[in-house]
């Protein structure tokens, strides 16, 4: 209801919502979105290790889209729609004591919309779950007092979760395609996640060397057989980008098209936001004394990403991009001033994966995303521009926007991507230099 | 040998080709509609090929968007269908430069020379096939007709293009005016190239030689022309292939070569074996036994009204219309509310003649005994009727709608219409409308959907919802608007969903889609204990029981659905009337009624409204399509009671005609060029003042305009953003027309601090279009567009980023800092001068008795181009209009449920706050469509008003200029804030 602060002057409209308290710990179970299968079973482990109970919900089905439909606003964005979606029903599955259950969510706090799923997620729990609690996972400083109790310590455990989560989706994606066995890339990924998780519950975690060492070795024993596939980067918003049940299985479907989907690691998300507060500082003078903060741990994660770059390389795996090589990248076509939603990171994406060997590139967005029309289909042409060669493709996922449609315009790409192959592998006979074609998938 | 053979299963057409493998001739060929039933249509093909050529073996491929399921499920080789063209071109019209492709449900263009790219649109796109069907029905005319109409054009009007539901209204109101149908279909051609040239081609010019394809290209000549005009293409230019229609299959045909050569026999099983696989989601059968219908349609048949005999009735009778968008309705009631007669009949041209027409055959029927004593009209054209045909009152829709539902049910607490094109669902509360609801130009799932979709099966409406009732899986087709409801549709056809089980899923779209996209409702708790469902489209028993099931809940759903309106009327005329005879005109005046009608353009102020001009035989005059009353000959209200008016002059008087310092001497540094539009809007007083101060000359881009939109249409990269951002495109095109220097627009993450709010920022939009503009539009350059990144609150960094910004023309740090200060003086003042604008609206308003309507907004809302001069209407409406910025300042900083962190936002829930204290006030928020972060605010902004127990109004505003349905709204608030108690001011509602 509506409330009158006489001191300040302020009026209130909030209403009471539980709060998750440090004795929820015992007993509850925490639901999380699954946005990155690999990532957040490896976070959930860190989370877990401090007493909670976390569960991914890996529920799939038109039933989530139903919920999210009836819950959220009509033109709030498709992430919103299916993380809200996904717990309702959830909750309704019956599978959950709804008395003992909190739900997880990521908040960004920047100036796109996004930074409220918080309370979107509250305004669709009203009416049905109200005595569920909403645990806000963000490090902006929103929500205080409503978090999860986390030390520094698992922070940083999140930091090299994020890191060797990462190895592994690249690593997989770099071999199922050419397995001779695809089963045998399966079980090696399985099994280097259990063997990370094992890594986060020891004093081990920090060796990273090591533990990115061991991911590769592993990698490396399955067998593969190159053939010229046709390689698919993976940009856009971030939810849409990774989630399988937003972007309808997207990776799934490349596989299946005989391609290589390469898809940026999740950590150059987490250093995007750790630069944009270091270039807010240098900007607009915000924040001076946060950005020097800011700026030891950007050069500790970085000190680690090019650590695992060398690996990468001197395996023969194409490496994550070097995050100030992608910072260039950006530079050639957007201001790093661009921040909102993941901002200049997209275009920086779209350089810097034409420029290492990828020259089609699914722009996965949701339908009317706003940073998107700037950095998404805005900036495409900018990328054109500097690069003729590049092939991107904007699709836009909505509730209403069909598999069919989606999968015309991927399939478009995948027959321009072809035709080039085959063109140059052409031309490459041609010119004599090659006695042996290539074969083409 | 073997002949190569290509399939083209498109969206509403089948075409195959065979060629000849050694000498590329094309030796057959086919096209034919599916009408949807895609596997049967390709089989029976495949016995036609069987049949010319008899027992020869074949290399086939299939392409085109409802085949991609069937190659997969075959195993037949699948081309993707730009793929398809691409070759076909290659080898074909190999000096082709660009190919552009209309098919039934996509668009695409192929770029041959200058780097090859090829682009198709995207999922909310029209300007296709499908979008001239949808407009051909709306002018009930076939498509051949719509083209040689269009050859005979004299003038085009301006229709959105980017989907089928907007362009709609565009051309509803054109119809019902009376503009030639030839016209309006020549702008429907044009609105299709305009969408091509933007929605496809963004950006990239489309010249050279232009290879045109596909079924609408081949057939109609008027779009040719559209094509050949815009693109201003020679003949020699401008290609169109004899074998447009199949070319895209005779490019499957061509990259069959490497496939395996097999007999149609062979190629026939393959396709005939492919089971559907059931992927689609499919929802319980509406009935399931024969029982349940039946007893269904006995309840139902107790809300029937009854009918007595016009020819032998005696006594007192009333008339009601309902001249709706669509439709026409007319209903004559005797004393105790029994049907003398009714009619309902879709709007085919001028509903006027329609009326006149019913009422002469009302006349000839009546016996002498039927006195008609009150006639009241409702409706779009409820202005026109009653000066064309002196009837007695008009009545605002809702409440006409209103009046019939109680008469049904004297408890009703919900009444939802769904009509032709638009959804109206209100709460009743204590006797009075409660709330209203309406739907959205963009989740327009109505009734008009199905009709164009039984059209495009080959089947009248009746019969093809009546399949539905029995359909045993209908498939889910999910809930949003009519476009993706058709690629929804596409889908389950190619899962092989049958006729039946899409009727039906077509009926629970549009229930779902009113349920929870209109009213939003979570729980059919929401929707009340006595649900009166009316409108033609619940005369769909199909629509009617998918209502109930999705709501549990029984309703009433009247006989007379589709007459509401018009029942409503009568009523109301009944209970109004107290005069012995009706002002309608009688029979014999009728008799002599005529009028002539002519379409012009208003000169009385810049907006240029297109309007009609209705001349009746005694002289009199009807003008509609304007927007203010000047069109209409009268004395326009003063803009004294319109802040908007206001502010949009004092942002322009703020650049002035004063110059720089330095200019008169020839001192000034450069000419800088401000657009006017998004953050400008805002702060052109503070940047015009700061350059001023620095010794540049200003120059600000042209007004806005739907023409300066096209002006800059090329260079927009998204089509669904909003519409303010993409007027930015034209503004920037007027200022390097007008060689300015260079032009200057700042990136602002952070707008000024107020301190309302948590954070301050602008909208992604707002903050970065200057990056957009700048990747797009090839005309600018790093020297010309000057888009630095700046804070505004922090004064150091700000400096340091406007001297580099400024280098080229040596301005210093000390210059910069005391221009800034000129600057924030004067945005200063112009927001002073804003507040004390409002507080004397308010006063003069208080003491003319008038009611006060903030128009909350953005500052970008002020341009006319954008509200389409909505503070008029509800000036003429007899209000006074303030705006958000300036009221807000009064009312206490306001908590909400999320995060308050966008300067514009704080500033809405503020002046919500403020309008809940004040009883002569009301709120009406001015969204933008495709505004992201607005779907925060009005959420809020409900709740805020809602709980202080005033009305919540909210207007979507986009490029379409047609305020039909705004006023209805605006209207129905006005007799909504009447019933409530509140003191009402009489002069412009009816009501």
């Amino acid at each position: 209801m509506k409330a009158r602060t006489e001191k300040t002057g302020r009026v209130s409209y909030k209403e009471s919502v539980p709060t998750f308290t440090n004795e929820m710990k015992q007993g509850y179970t925490i639901l999380a979105p699954n946005m990155l299968p690999y990532h957040f079973d490896i976070l959930a482990e860190i989370v877990e290790s401090r007493g909670y109970k976390v569960e991914i919900l890996k529920t799939e089905g038109r039933s989530i889209i139903d919920e999210g439909l009836k819950h959220v606003h009509n033109d709030t964005c498709y992430p919103a729609l299916c993380v809200i979606g996904q717990f309702i029903d959830a909750l309704k599955s019956g599978k959950y004591d709804v008395n003992k259950t909190a739900v997880l969510i990521t908040q960004s706090g920047g100036g796109c919309r996004a930074s409220n799923y918080v309370s979107l997620l509250r305004k669709a729990l009203k009416a049905e779950y109200p005595q569920v609690p909403v645990v806000s996972l963000n490090f902006s400083g929103l929500e205080k007092g409503n978090g999860l109790d986390l030390r520094l310590k698992d922070i940083l455990k999140m930091g090299y979760g994020i890191f060797y989560a990462d190895a592994i989706m690249s690593l997989y994606n770099q071999c199922k395609p050419y397995a001779k066995n695809p089963i045998e890339a399966d079980r090696v990924r399985d099994e280097s996640i259990l063997f990370v998780k094992t890594a986060l519950r020891s004093k081990a975690y920090k060796k990273y060397e090591m533990i990115v060492a061991e991911l590769i070795s592993r990698f490396k024993s399955v067998e593969i057989e190159r053939t010229n596939k046709v390689k698919v980067g993976i940009v856009g918003e971030i939810y849409v980008k990774y989630s399988p049940l937003a972007n309808n299985g997207l990776e799934n479907f490349l596989y299946a098209e005989g391609c290589e989907p390469v898809v940026p690691a999740l950590m150059d998300y987490v250093l995007y936001c750790i630069v944009n507060v270091i270039n807010d500082a240098k900007l607009y003078n915000k924040g001076k004394k946060m950005a020097f903060v800011y700026k030891l741990i950007y050069k500790l994660l970085l000190k680690i990403q090019r650590n695992i770059i060398e690996q990468f390389e001197a395996a023969g795996f194409e490496p994550p991009h070097d995050f100030e090589y992608l910072r260039a990248c950006a530079d050639k076509v957007i201001h790093q001033g661009v921040k909102m939603g993941e901002g200049w990171l997209i275009p920086a994406e779209m350089v810097a994966l034409y420029e290492s060997g990828t020259e089609n590139i699914v722009c996965a967005q949701p339908f009317g995303c706003l940073p998107n029309h700037i950095v998404g289909k805005g900036a495409a042409r900018a990328v054109k521009t500097l690069h003729e060669g590049v092939n991107i493709v904007p699709i836009d996922y909505d509730p209403s926007a069909t598999k069919v449609n989606q999968e015309n315009r991927l399939k478009l790409m995948l027959a321009t991507a072809r035709d080039k192959i085959a063109e140059q592998s052409v031309a490459v006979v041609v010119e004599g230099e090659v006695e042996q074609e290539v074969a083409i998938d | 040998m073997a002949y190569l053979l290509g399939i083209d299963v498109g969206s509403t057409t089948v075409k195959t080709v065979v060629l000849d493998e050694r000498t590329g001739t094309i030796l057959y060929s086919s096209y034919e509609r599916h009408f949807s039933r895609v596997k049967e249509c390709v089989l029976s093909a495949l016995q036609k090929v069987e049949k010319a050529f008899g027992d020869v073996t074949f290399r086939a491929a299939i392409t085109g968007s409802a085949g991609l399921g069937l190659a997969q499920k075959s195993g037949v080789c699948f081309v993707q269908e730009v793929q398809a063209a691409f070759g076909a071109i290659k080898k074909y019209h190999a000096d082709t430069d660009v190919a552009v492709e209309l098919g039934g449900e996509d668009a695409k263009i192929i770029f041959l020379t200058g780097g090859a790219e090829q682009r198709m649109n995207g999922s909310c796109a029209g300007g296709t096939g499908a979008f001239i069907d949808q407009m051909a029905t709306l002018l009930d005319i076939s498509v051949d007709e719509m083209d040689s109409l269009a050859l005979k054009a004299e003038k085009t009007y301006p229709i959105a293009s980017r989907c089928g539901v907007f362009a709609k209204s565009d051309i509803q109101p054109l119809i019902n005016q009376g503009a030639e149908k030839a016209d309006i279909s020549a702008s429907i051609f044009r609105a299709v190239v305009e969408q091509t040239v933007s929605g496809l081609a963004q950006g990239r010019k489309i010249k050279g030689k232009v290879l045109f394809l596909g079924g609408p290209l081949h057939f109609l000549k008027g779009l040719r022309k559209a094509f050949q005009d815009t693109l201003g293409l020679d003949e020699a230019h401008a290609i169109f292939p004899e074998n447009a229609p199949v070319f895209i299959a005779l490019g499957a045909a061509i990259s069959a070569t490497a496939e395996q050569a097999e007999s149609i026999k062979t190629l026939y099983q393959k396709i005939y074996n492919c089971e559907a696989k059931d992927e689609v989601v499919r929802g319980k059968p509406l009935f399931e036994t024969r029982e349940e219908y039946d007893e269904f349609v006995s309840r139902h048949k107790r809300s029937d009204l009854e009918f007595a005999d016009i020819r032998t009735y005696q006594g007192d009778a009333y008339l009601g219309v309902d001249s709706g968008s669509t439709t026409t309705k007319l209903m004559l009631i005797s004393e105790d509310c029994k049907v003398l007669y009714s009619h309902y009949q879709s709007n085919n041209g001028q509903p006027l003649d329609i009326v006149v027409a019913r009422l002469k055959e009302m006349y000839a029927l009546c016996g002498a005994g039927v006195r008609i004593r009150g006639a009241a009209v409702t409706g779009y054209g409820e202005d026109m009727m009653k000066a064309a045909l002196k009837m007695d009152f008009g009545i605002v829709e809702t409440v006409a709608h209103f009046k019939a539902a109680v008469h049904f049910n004297p408890w009703v607490d919900f009444i939802i219409d769904i009509g032709g094109q638009d959804i109206k669902c209100f709460k009743v509360k204590n006797g009075a409308i409660d709330s209203i609801m309406l739907n959205e130009a963009c989740s327009s799932g109505c009734g008009s959907f199905i009709q164009t979709f039984a059209k495009a099966m080959d089947m009248d409406v009746e019969n093809f919802a009546r399949l539905g009732l029995f359909a045993k899986k209908p498939v889910e087709l999910g809930s949003r608007c009519t476009v993706f409801m058709n690629s929804a549709v596409k889908q389950a056809q190619k899962e092989g969903a049958s006729v039946e089980d899409i009727s039906a899923g077509l009926s629970s779209s549009i229930v779902k889609n009113a349920v929870y996209k209109v009213i939003r409702a979570k729980t059919p708790e929401e929707l009340g204990k006595h649900i009166v469902a009316q409108g033609g489209t619940f005369l769909n028993d199909a629509v009617l029981r998918s209502f109930e099931m999705e709501t549990g809940r029984e309703v009433v759903r009247p006989a007379i659905a589709g007459l509401m309106g018009a029942f409503g009327a009568a009523l109301y005329a009944k209970e109004m009337q107290t005069a012995q005879t009706s002002s309608l005109l009688s029979a014999e005046q009728l008799q002599k009624f005529s009028y002539t009608s002519r379409g012009t353009v208003c000169r009385g102020c810049t907006s240029h409204c297109n309007i009609n001009i209705l001349t009746f035989e005694d002289g009199s005059r009807f003008i509609s399509g304007n927007k203010c009353e000047r069109g209409a000959g009268l004395k326009p209200q003063d803009g004294k009671w319109n802040i908007y008016e206001y502010k949009y002059e004092r942002l322009l008087s703020s650049v002035g005609d004063v110059p720089c310092s330095g200019e008169e001497d020839g001192q000034k540094r450069a000419v800088v060029g401000l657009p006017f539009q998004l953050v400008m809007f805002e702060q052109l007083p503070f940047w015009s003042a700061f350059f001023r101060e620095l010794g540049f000359a200003v120059k600000v881009s042209d007004k806005s305009s739907r023409d300066l939109y096209f002006r800059g249409q090329h260079t927009v990269a998204s089509d669904t953003v909003c519409y303010p951002a993409k007027l930015m495109h034209g503004h920037i095109e007027s200022l390097l027309d007008s060689g300015v220097d260079f032009i200057f627009y700042p990136c602002e993450s952070y707008n000024i601090d107020e301190h309302a709010s948590s954070n301050h920022y602008n909208c992604p939009i707002v903050a970065y279009y200057p990056e957009l503009l700048k990747a797009n539009n090839e005309r600018l350059t790093a020297e010309n567009f000057l888009s630095p990144y700046i804070d505004l609150n922090e004064r150091k960094s700000c400096v340091r980023n406007l001297v580099a910004a400024l280098s080229k023309y040596g301005v210093g740090a000390k210059e910069i800092n005391s221009a800034l200060d000129k600057g924030f003086a004067a945005l200063c003042s112009y927001q002073k001068d804003v507040r004390e604008k409002g507080r004397e609206i308010l006063q003069n308003a208080r003491a003319a008795g008038k009611n006060t309507i903030v128009l909350a907004g953005r500052p970008y809302h002020v341009d006319p181009e954008i509200n389409h001069g909505i503070g008029k209407l509800l000036t003429s409406l007899g209000l006074a209009v303030l705006s958000e910025d300036s009221v807000c300042d009064q009312a206490p900083i306001v908590d909400v449920n999320v995060l308050n962190q966008w300067t514009y936002h704080a500033r809405l829930y503020r002046a919500a706050e403020y309008v809940c204290a004040q009883k002569d006030m009301q709120l009406v928020q001015l969204v933008s469509f495709g505004c992201g972060i607005d779907t925060l605010t009005t959420d809020e902004i409900r709740e805020i008003l809602e709980k202080n127990d005033k009305l919540y109004t909210q207007i979507k505003i986009d490029e379409i200029n047609n305020l039909g349905v705004v006023k209805i709204r605006l209207r129905s608030m006005v007799a909504a804030i009447g019933e409530k108690g509140v003191k009402a001011e009489k002069g412009g509602a009816s009501v």
